[in-house]
């Protein structure tokens, strides 16, 4: 079971629109860029709780979700691991 | 050509929205629960687990925990559920045009193109797709009419395809029981029961004029149900039913005791439902209340209006002399203001009358006043402008409580 985790996003939107998320910086401060995205559709989270636009995104090699549920973003978190560890490679 | 209707339920919606934001409760037996301290305080929607242990929507809190003691408890959250309603029905637009809701959670669509496989292809491709993009699963009834779609949705759950096609609907249908099938509700079924009929098959048999002497219009509209005549079309993207009254209602926090108590209720009624006549342009002819006493005994009265209204004072003086002619020996607990035999008003529809009747000069009067108040609420803020008397009880003029279902959601029929 994993939990929502709120985090800050930089990001750009086009003249359509479309946003791409470049980066999210952690609640400790750190930032992690994002490395590609894989891809955009709408989806539920059913591990965190929520629902919105998920972003598959490459952070350091590993396959993550980036949620847009509006107006805040979140990611998946491990539980039984320390937050960040699912962005260590 | 035969039409290819689905029909799409939200299994357990409120409960599994609710489980979908907080993933501990996933598998758990879970009740969403109108707010017991506004004596809100019975199951809205029930988890599977729950109902497994035999929970019923409409349970109060204690007999939902007599029958399930491990029973949670949350309350609900309209918003969310509003918000998943209007996603639902965008991803059914993107299939047909021809969607109809049905209560927040349902909706039929028309999917009509002359393949017999597109109905089960198309609802088992929205099963999964709802199950993926709003977490939620969806029961989807695939038939040639409304009716038996709508059935379809209710035989298999949760999360799951059920056809019942023109040339076997007789197997499917007909040997289930009579009160199934949509608009055969208790009463309906106990004057089938007295009569010898207790299945769908049975009702389908009975010579219509039968049915309508027994059940008076509606009798034989059960019958073209029964026997797959439902030619019902599904309304098109923009289209709405047109409305015939409009109405809400409210368990207030405490029993009703005082006149006082009764006239704030009313009132507080009687502004919300004038206001949407007003915003919706239309007049009513008839006011119609209901009435729930602390013992639960329901009893519903309507008068017709002399003149047509939709000013909050006349609807309130109708109701008001309606309510205290047939008074309940207890105390009340629960009260429902509808107005009916609605048309759309012309500009100074009672003019002509004005200089005839006084009367209808007052009313008029009064429907400007509260016109005026609507646009400085509108300006200002919902409550700029409130009559007096709704500041004798806070707590009873309060119809938006939490707990309650939203104004939008009050009744419209």
């Amino acid at each position: 079971m994993g939990y929502k985790t709120f985090v800050t996003v930089v990001s750009t939107t086009n003249g359509l629109g479309q946003t791409t998320p470049l980066s999210l910086i952690w609640e400790d401060g750190r930032i992690y860029r994002i490395d590609r995205i894989l891809e955009v559709r709408r989806a539920a989270s059913r591990s965190a709780g929520g629902k919105g636009i998920r972003y598959t995104c490459q952070i350091r090699g590993k396959t993550t979700y980036l949620f847009y549920e509006a107006p805040r973003w979140f990611v998946e978190a491990k539980s039984d691991d320390p937050p960040l560890n699912i962005y260590d490679s | 050509m035969e039409r290819t209707i689905l029909h799409c339920d939200m299994n357990h919606f409120y409960a599994a929205v609710e489980c979908l934001y907080e993933p501990k409760l996933q598998g758990k037996p879970v009740a969403v629960l109108g707010n017991p301290e506004l004596r809100h305080g019975i199951v809205l929607a029930k988890s599977d687990a729950a109902k497994r242990c035999g929970v019923k929507t409409g349970d109060t809190m204690w007999m939902a925990r007599q029958k399930c003691p491990e029973i949670l408890f949350v309350p609900p959250h309209f918003e969310r559920y509003l918000e998943y309603s209007k996603l639902a029905q965008e991803i059914y637009y993107t299939y047909t045009d021809r969607v109809e809701p049905f209560g927040l959670d349902e909706c039929w669509l028309d999917v009509t193109d002359g393949h017999p496989d597109t109905g089960r292809r198309i609802a088992d491709t929205l099963r999964r797709r709802i199950f993926e993009e709003l977490g939620v699963t969806v029961s989807v009834g695939v038939s040639f009419n409304k009716i038996f779609a709508k059935l379809g949705s209710d035989l298999k759950k949760p999360d799951a395809t059920t056809c019942i096609p023109a040339d076997s609907f007789r197997d499917i249908i007909w040997p289930l029981a009579a009160k199934e099938l949509l608009f055969v509700g208790p009463a309906t079924n106990r004057k089938l029961a007295r009569n010898g009929i207790f299945t769908i098959g049975e009702l389908a048999c009975a010579q219509p004029v039968f049915l309508r002497n027994l059940l008076g219009k509606p009798g034989e509209t059960l019958w073209q149900f029964a026997n797959g005549l439902d030619r019902a079309p599904v309304a098109r993207y923009g289209e709405s039913q047109p409305i015939k009254s409009i109405g809400n209602s409210t368990t207030t926090p405490r029993d009703l005791l005082t006149e006082t108590d009764r006239k704030v209720t009313l009132y507080a009624l009687c502004e919300s439902v004038a206001g949407r006549l007003r915003a919706q342009g239309f007049c009513c002819r008839t006011v119609q209340i209901g009435v729930r006493d602390n013992q639960l005994n329901t009893f519903e009265r309507q008068t017709r209006l002399e003149f047509p209204a939709r000013s909050a004072k006349a609807l309130f003086e109708a109701a008001f002399e309606l309510l205290e002619s047939s008074l309940p020996s207890r105390p009340i607990r629960t009260l429902h203001l509808r107005a009916c035999d609605l048309f759309l008003q012309s500009g100074g529809q009672l003019s002509c009358l004005s200089s005839l009747f006084f009367e209808a000069a007052q009313i008029e009067k009064w429907e400007r006043i509260e016109e005026t108040v609507d646009t400085l609420c509108n300006r200002f803020g919902a409550g700029t402008v409130r009559r007096g008397i709704l500041l004798c009880d806070p707590a009873l003029s309060d119809l938006s409580g939490p707990g309650t279902l939203p104004h939008a959601y009050c009744d419209v029929r």
